[in-house]
């Protein structure tokens, strides 16, 4: 009875394509500097969050998104005024990058009033209705129904808005994942699922956990289609996500987008990550990191100068500073706030 | 603690050819707090091992293989994580006995990291004892020391019933009296933390008395058993601490021999009031020591919210809040 399978190597990702084996189109100068400047802000914020946790402002849990800044960054892009977002607990880049204040954010972690959840969520639980982000939750995979009535609620208004459900490659094997299927592709309902694909769920790799290991394959017994996309590269992203995001405002169900990504971080703080090797780390950084694609097509391309992409990394600096700032000396919610919005 | 957690794990893997370990992260990893570390390499992948990230899964399979007479030791990663399984555990593992007229039965434990003070907020720090301990067809089990945690960790492998098995993960380093603010104290440096080598079991539902005292009980289990003798110590009100170590099956008779002789009591737990265990130890002493009884039976516990990330030691029943209400009834 031979239960664990032999190791097979780990999957790389695919090389970039939008799911349809072409290269992605380019998004010229003025995507391309925007989507620097959103990358760049949400590495520098996790940067500083991890310094922060390491001097023990930031306490518990925090799960950093760096390596994965082109998949809400892309996916940014293809949406309007009215979607929806909802994610898992690694979710202060999807908070940046729905525009939400880093200030806020930062605030969150360190357990202060000025916190997203007035400090009582911590860094796994932070939403905006203003800014459609229906969270930040701290249990595997129980986003992925949400997500999916967030989309009943759309289809049943009759609006044209779209719930963005992310979750990672473990998340995918909870069984609530497959009931939500079901019901989406059922009920027609607009939503794209989007599984971060960051090849590890904690300490334990996709191929010792996942008998499919193709996650946008997931959806065929209910005939949802699904693509396989290099998630490290913001066009091929883009690319994907608005072919993705106009088939459920169309009205023609669910889709699945796997995003194939990265985390150069631990699972979380706690974590030194001694599952995987140095070098396999250190070779999607120096060959496939999001932010230095960007950077180098920018420079290439000459849409801006090195002394100009110096500016936007010291105005996003600066944004971050003054958030850990913000959230150093914001005091803690009062003891009374405990007792509030749990019932009305 | 932990050591003697996977020691009990290892010293039942040796002994029955049956015990089979898995959970997720447990196999190549070792388990997040390190539990299983090294049974893989020394049992194999059969016999401990990864499982993705499915806890109905996890413990309906579980279920299975009790009924066909194999008996899993699975981890749930913390006890938060456990109410996708509730099904499984409420419906089939407590049930299979009495539904099968007893031709079949569920010898498992589930093990589950739980309780707070380790900064985990409303998903990481939750104490749902009174969940299980209200299922007919369970025991529970909560350990406050390496000692115990292993004898008792032996006792639920072997007992032939489905056993929920909470581990205060707070303690797993050392006896956590709820000073938060001064050095954690190593269990090497408590006699509890001397762990016998091995197979010894500490049976299901026998209590310790952890201090011997004669003005008020207090009864607690896991980290609020140091907490309760810190409180006892600063007050200086002489308590006698009862650990009870097995919440179902309940050592009764220890409650009221205790109560019977100090004719007060305080209940000390972490988590939330209504409706928690403390509940149904207030009703049993009023019920079975009414009459010895010089004042109302008090409860400490965790205020009834969700956990919090900020103010968590607001929120902690600690030592002074344990020892405003030993004072509170001895005034009484
Ligand atoms: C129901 C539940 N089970 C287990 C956990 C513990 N846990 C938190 S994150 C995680 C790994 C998830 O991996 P993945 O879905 O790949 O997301 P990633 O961390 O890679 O972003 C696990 C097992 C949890 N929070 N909730
Ligand atoms: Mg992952």
């Amino acid at each position: 009875m031979a239960i664990a399978k032999k190791a097979s190597p780990i999957p790389s990702a695919s090389p970039a394509t939008n799911g349809q084996g072409a290269a992605p189109p380019e998004l010229g100068k003025a995507v391309e500097l925007a989507a620097y400047r959103q990358m760049l802000l949400i590495r520098r914020f996790e940067e500083k969050a991890g310094q922060m946790y390491g001097m023990g402002l930031i306490g518990g849990f925090c799960h950093l998104y760096i390596g994965q800044e082109a998949v809400v960054v892309g996916m940014q892009m293809t949406l309007k005024e009215g979607d929806q977002i909802i994610t898992g607990y690694r979710d202060h880049g999807h908070m940046l990058s729905c525009g939400m204040d880093p200030k806020g954010v930062m605030a969150e972690l360190t357990g202060r009033r000025g916190g997203y959840s007035k400090g009582k969520g911590g860094s796994m639980h932070m939403f905006s209705v203003e800014k459609g982000f229906f969270g930040g939750h701290g249990i595997v995979g129980a986003q992925v129904s949400l997500g999916t009535g967030l989309a009943f609620a759309n289809h049943y208004r009759g609006n044209d808005n779209v719930s963005l459900t992310y979750f990672g490659d473990g998340a995918a094997n909870q069984g609530q994942v497959y009931e939500s299927f079901n019901m989406a592709a059922l009920w027609k309902l607009p939503v794209v699922y989007l599984i971060e694909n960051n090849r590890y769920a904690m300490g334990t790799s996709v191929n010792r956990a996942s008998a499919q290991t193709d996650f946008s394959k997931r959806g065929l017994s209910f005939n949802i289609p699904g693509d396989q996309v290099d998630g490290m590269d913001v066009r091929a992203v883009k690319a994907a996500g608005d072919k993705a995001v106009e088939w459920c405002r169309s009205g023609k169900g669910p889709y699945i987008l796997e995003m194939m990504t990265y985390r150069y971080r631990g699972h979380s703080m706690s974590d030194p990550a001694k599952y995987r090797t140095r070098e396999e780390v250190e070779k999607v950084r120096t060959e496939r990191d999001p932010i230095e694609q960007v950077r180098a097509r920018v420079i290439a391309n000459k849409w801006a100068s090195e002394d100009e992409l110096k500016k936007v990394d010291a105005e996003v600096r600066a944004i971050v500073n003054e958030a850990a700032e913000f959230s150093t000396n914001d005091p803690e919610p009062d003891v009374s706030e405990l007792y509030t919005d749990i019932v009305r | 603690m932990i050591e003697a957690i996977r020691d009990a794990m290892d010293v039942m893997m040796a002994r029955d050819g049956d015990v089979v370990v898995f959970g997720e992260d447990v196999g190549f990893f070792g388990g997040v707090f390190r539990a299983t570390q090294g049974l893989q390499a020394k049992y194999g992948k059969t016999r401990c091992f990864d499982a993705p990230i499915s806890e109905l899964g996890i413990v309906g399979a579980a279920v299975g293989m009790a009924a066909y007479g194999l008996k899993p030791c699975i981890e749930i990663q913390f006890a938060d994580y456990m109410y996708p399984a509730y099904d499984q555990i409420v419906s089939e593992a407590a049930r299979l006995r009495y539904r099968s007229n007893g031709q079949f039965t569920c010898p498992m434990v589930i093990r589950m990291p739980a309780g707070g003070g380790i900064f985990g907020g409303q998903t990481h720090s939750q104490s749902p004892e009174a969940l299980f301990t209200h299922v007919c067809g369970l025991k529970t089990v909560v350990p406050s020391n390496p000692v115990d945690a292993k004898g008792l960790l032996i006792a639920a492998i072997e007992d032939p019933d489905p056993v929920i098995f909470l581990e205060p993960k707070r303690i797993y380093n050392g006896p956590f009296d709820g000073h938060h603010d001064r050095p954690v104290v190593p269990w090497s440096k408590h006699e509890l933390g001397e762990v016998p080598d091995g197979h010894y079991a500490v049976p299901l539902g026998k209590a310790a008395v952890r201090r011997t005292g004669a003005d008020v009980t207090v009864l607690a289990y896991g980290t609020m058993v140091h907490v309760a003798l810190a409180a006892a110590e600063e007050t200086g009100v002489d308590a006698e601490v009862i650990d009870l170590r097995t919440l179902v099956p309940l050592d009764l008779d220890a409650i009221t021999a205790s109560v019977g002789k100090t004719g007060r009591c305080v209940i000390v737990h972490e988590a939330t009031q209504t409706s928690g265990f403390g509940a149904e130890l207030s009703a049993l002493v009023q019920e079975t020591c009414f009459y010895h009884l010089e004042a109302p039976v008090a409860r400490v516990t965790g205020w009834d919210t969700p956990y919090p990330h900020a103010q968590e030691w607001d929120y902690f029943p600690g030592p002074a809040r344990v020892g405003r209400a030993l004072l509170e009834t001895m005034e009484q």
